[in-house]
């Protein structure tokens, strides 16, 4: 392709166009047959030879513990890492609502047809239907699967399971452990692979962080780490790599994500020819208690069943906006979701919600202490819950959640209305993968929110859990057998040039990060980075900011390589070193983000460009343009990213335009 | 609001550590004590002194990973996680003193960062139910009673902070046992391992180098998630049960 063919494209400066790509492992025929036909087709790796292979997997959060815990018991080797001091505490610990699995218990008229057809409709039309369908299939296996590990779920007084229903669908088919299923699936991952480590056929290298991907022969096949606690470079070698390393919402700083969850893992394969699927589409979450000052660390969720009976309003004039709540006339109160969506009202889809107190704030009518340059806050109203039910009953339902929003604030929420405000939350964008969950470098896997697959441009509520756990118990140990069984591969050598380059790039790097010694904090950057993207690549994007976006980030990293300072040493836990690495890798993703944002003149699900909207100020997508999706290649430090389209064909579900009025 | 305190700073393992004091301005009520932390962190790099290194992940009070000793406190003066106390618990001009866990089985790495792998590895001894994926029968064929299944979530709640072993004289690490011996005893499903679970767990606690339980109550008291004190019943009564072969 020729760059005049890529001027036509929006944003077509910033990029050149490769060729398409296309997923060529999901087997053809009906929809509800393709994952059997695969299992059955994919190659079979014999018991005997199972103790011959070896797997490093990346990550020990629902995706990555699952799958530890699965091969292990398959028989494999596995090396399993995580940055945390221990597997239990990767973020999908902090997961609240519940998982999503098509059991029907209800008899409502759920069925994997009807949760597929949820997912990919709430992904406004944006994800692979083979992957979606397979994620529907498989999500009855994983309560099985949890029950029998003695996951604690709620059940009614019969002791049968009880299920509850979840952002904006209607039958009831989210299982939950109170207001901590993720802690309590996370619990039982990390116990079902700590078990493995105990049988030996799991390593667990807790305070461990990748830093580089081993390429050998177009092949991963190992990773290069960093022992936190005495500095060390550790080269780790397998016959494939699994990358289950979250999400990289981080890189907007405040963000619901735990402080060191971060791209440097995927960001590294990127670099190294894995493509990154749709970087641009973000979750942003309209329920998360607003920030307080600048010197907040990160945003906290709560959950969004709280819309179920909480009013949203913010003042109808400006100069309410520093009154006490209680002494607002009701009159002079805007209801603003119920005025704009009488029919869905406060349960409008999460971006929605999320754009309209934007809008709110943007105007001048925000609440809540000025941060920056205006107040970001509205409010969520339950005192006519309280008239109508009665603050006991509000209590039962919510006790919690007002208890963590009074901790926070110190406010009462029974007295005063709870201000909330959104906050980056989830990043359906992630690491191209075929219908194997394998990515474009062979022996290289990516699953979770690590990769890009199920979720499209949108995410529903209580599917990430659905998601992590289907890849790492069910789907990964049954494709990546496809794989394994070509080997064992030619072992390598540490001393393999491949190997060697690896070692000494991670090496450079941090003595590079150590000399610059300028005047700055990694914290300071990563402020400003995440203060470009909040502004620029955010709830909502227009072409003239995203070109400024670009051009802030380009600054900010030629000044980041020349006037951060990071104290300490290379061989000792040091945290700031360990910071700079990862702010360095997100700088060069929110450019990448920003690019494929600018690219995209469609809006849809998460990602919301001003340009294209209906007459009413809804999402307005594209299909006959941005029916695909977009897997970039890196192009190399001073050359532009390479766009490779994957066109999605929808053979089962017509694609519609969504609508809440 | 100004503040004095006292941190203890470690160079590393096998080094002696010292209390050095630092003085924090314009703290403002409405941060967690955490970022209290980074913004004392900020001031040192600017001054050219190395941060202090202290754990800390999802900030929500979940994932267990921060955890200090405050003014000798586990976890300050709330019934919570260090990341979710809040400055308003203090006052202008208070000294506080900052310092890790203390105890033998959970050595100090640097400053307030200490090393808690001895928890896993109790895990590792029997914290589990043994089934295979793909092994599992249908979720609904086994009910569990309410009440039941009420106590082995309250159990499970756990964060595995290690609070329970900072609070305790003994360094005990038998509330943390003890809950994730009583989530999995209370379940059907994890029966069938009941005997060989506890006897394990304990041999490994023992190992460890932590100590043992004389019903003082501290640990239950500085959980942030209120893990009841009787579970250490359930564990010792398991235990008795298992070593007497019944």
């Amino acid at each position: 392709m020729t760059d005049t063919q890529t001027q036509d494209l929006p944003g077509g400066d910033m990029f050149t166009l490769g060729t398409p790509i296309a997923d060529t492992k999901s087997p053809d025929g009906p929809i509800e047959q393709r994952w059997t036909t695969a299992k059955f087709e994919n190659k079979l790796v014999n018991p005997a030879n199972r103790r011959k292979l070896s797997v490093i997997i990346v990550g020990t959060g629902l995706a990555g513990a699952a799958a530890a815990a699965t091969l292990g018991e398959a028989g494999y080797h596995v090396k399993s890492f995580c940055y945390q001091d221990s597997p239990r505490r990767a973020h999908s610990i902090a997961a609240q609502g519940g998982i999503n699995a098509a059991k029907n218990y209800n008899d409502d008229g759920d069925s994997t047809y009807r949760l597929f057809y949820d997912t990919v409709k709430g992904g406004d039309y944006r994800s692979r239907e083979s992957n979606v369908y397979r994620l529907a299939e498989v999500s009855t296996n994983i309560i099985d699967q949890c029950v029998a590990q003695g996951v604690p779920f709620a059940r009614d007084y019969g002791g049968l399971l009880d299920n509850r229903s979840f952002g904006g669908v209607q039958v009831a088919r989210t299982f939950y452990a109170r207001g901590q299923t993720g802690q309590q699936l996370l619990i039982g991952a990390y116990q079902a692979m700590e078990r493995q480590v105990a049988g030996g056929t799991v390593t667990s290298f807790t305070r461990h962080e990748m830093l580089e991907l081993i390429v050998k022969d177009g092949k991963a096949r190992g990773i290069i780490a960093r022992d936190m606690v005495t500095g060390a470079i550790e080269t780790h070698l397998a016959d494939a790599v699994v990358l289950a390393s979250g999400g990289y919402g981080n890189v907007f700083f405040l963000s619901t994500n735990a402080m060191g969850c971060n791209v440097t893992a995927t960001w590294r394969a990127h670099r190294k020819g894995a493509y990154f699927g749709n970087p641009c589409y973000t979750q942003i979450h309209p329920t998360c208690i607003p920030v307080s000052g600048d010197h907040q660390s990160k945003l906290t969720l709560m959950s969004e069943s709280l819309r179920n009976d909480g009013r949203i309003w913010v003042p109808k004039n400006r100069e309410d906006c520093d009154k006490d709540p209680r002494d607002i006339a009701e009159e002079d109160r805007d209801y603003y979701l119920e005025r704009i969506y009488p029919s869905f009202g406060n349960l409008v889809p999460r971006d929605i919600a999320s754009r309209q107190a934007k809008y709110m704030c943007d105007e001048g009518r925000g609440v809540g202490p000025v941060v920056g340059d205006f107040r970001r806050g509205v409010y969520l109203d339950f005192a006519d819950a309280i008239a109508r039910l009665g603050e006991d009953a509000v209590r039962a339902k919510y006790g919690n959640l007002f208890d963590m929003y009074a901790r926070i604030t110190g406010e009462d929420p029974y007295k005063v209305p709870m201000r909330i405000y959104p906050a980056v939350h989830y990043t359906m964008g992630g690491l191209w993968v075929d219908y194997d969950l394998e990515t474009t470098i062979p022996g290289l896997y990516a699953t979770g929110e690590a990769n890009f697959s199920d979720h499209g441009a949108n995410r529903l509520g209580a599917s990430s859990l659905m998601q992590c756990l289907a890849d790492g118990y069910f789907v990964l140990p049954n494709t990546i057998r496809n794989y394994l069984a070509e080997g064992p591969f030619e072992p390598i050598s540490e001393d393999a040039p491949e190997v060697v380059e690896a070692r000494q790039a991670v090496e450079g790097r941090i003595k590079t990060l150590l000399s610059i010694n300028g005047e700055r904090t990694v914290d300071s950057f990563h402020r400003e980075l995440g203060n470009i993207m909040w502004e620029f690549c955010g709830m909502e994007r227009t072409e003239e900011g995203l070109r400024k976006a670009i051009d802030l980030i380009r600054g900010l990293k030629e000044e980041f390589w020349r006037n951060v300072r990071v104290l300490g040493a290379a061989d000792t836990l040091n945290q700031s070193l360990e910071k700079a690495g990862r702010v360095a890798d997100f700088i060069e993703l929110g450019e990448l983000m920003c690019i494929d944002a600018l690219h995209r003149r469609e809006s849809c699900g998460g990602h919301f460009r001003a340009e294209s909207q209906t007459e009413d100020g809804e999402a307005l997508r594209h299909d006959d343009e941005f029916a695909y999706v977009a897997a970039w290649e890196f192009g190399g430090d001073s050359a532009a990213p390479v766009l490779h389209k994957e066109d999605l064909v929808y053979n089962f579900i017509e694609l519609k335009q969504r609508s809440y009025k | 609001m100004n503040l004095t305190l006292k941190i203890w700073r470690q160079d590393g393992a096998d080094v002696a550590g010292r209390l050095v004091t630092y003085q924090v301005s314009e703290i403002s009520e409405d941060m967690s004590f955490l970022e209290m932390l980074d913004t004392l962190n900020e001031q040192l790099i600017a001054s050219g002194e190395e941060p202090v290194a202290f754990d800390s992940d999802c900030r929500e009070g979940i994932c267990g990973m921060c955890g200090l000793m405050i003014s000798g406190q586990a976890h300050g003066p709330e019934v919570t996680t260090t990341c979710q106390l809040h400055m308003r618990s203090f006052k202008d001009g208070d000294t506080i003193t900052v310092e890790p866990w203390r105890a033998e089985a959970f050595p100090v790495v640097r400053d307030l960062v200490v090393d808690r792998s001895a928890f896993d590895r109790i895990i590792q001894a029997g914290g589990f139910i043994s089934v295979n994926t793909g092994a599992a029968p249908e979720a609904n064929n086994t009910p569990v009673p309410k009440v039941k299944a009420d106590r082995a979530f309250d159990t499970a709640t756990c964060i595995g902070c290690g609070a329970c072993v900072a609070a305790c004289p003994n360094a005990s690490g038998m509330l943390f046992m003890g809950a994730k011996v009583t989530h999995l005893s209370e379940l059907p499903q994890g029966q069938a391992e009941r005997d060989a679970r506890v006897v394990s767990m304990v041999n490994q606690h023992d190992h460890e180098g932590f100590g043992g339980c004389t019903n003082i109550g501290e640990c239950s008291a500085a959980c942030p998630k209120e893990i009841p004190l009787d579970v250490i019943s359930t564990l010792n009564a398991d235990f008795r049960k298992a070593k007497r072969g019944a």
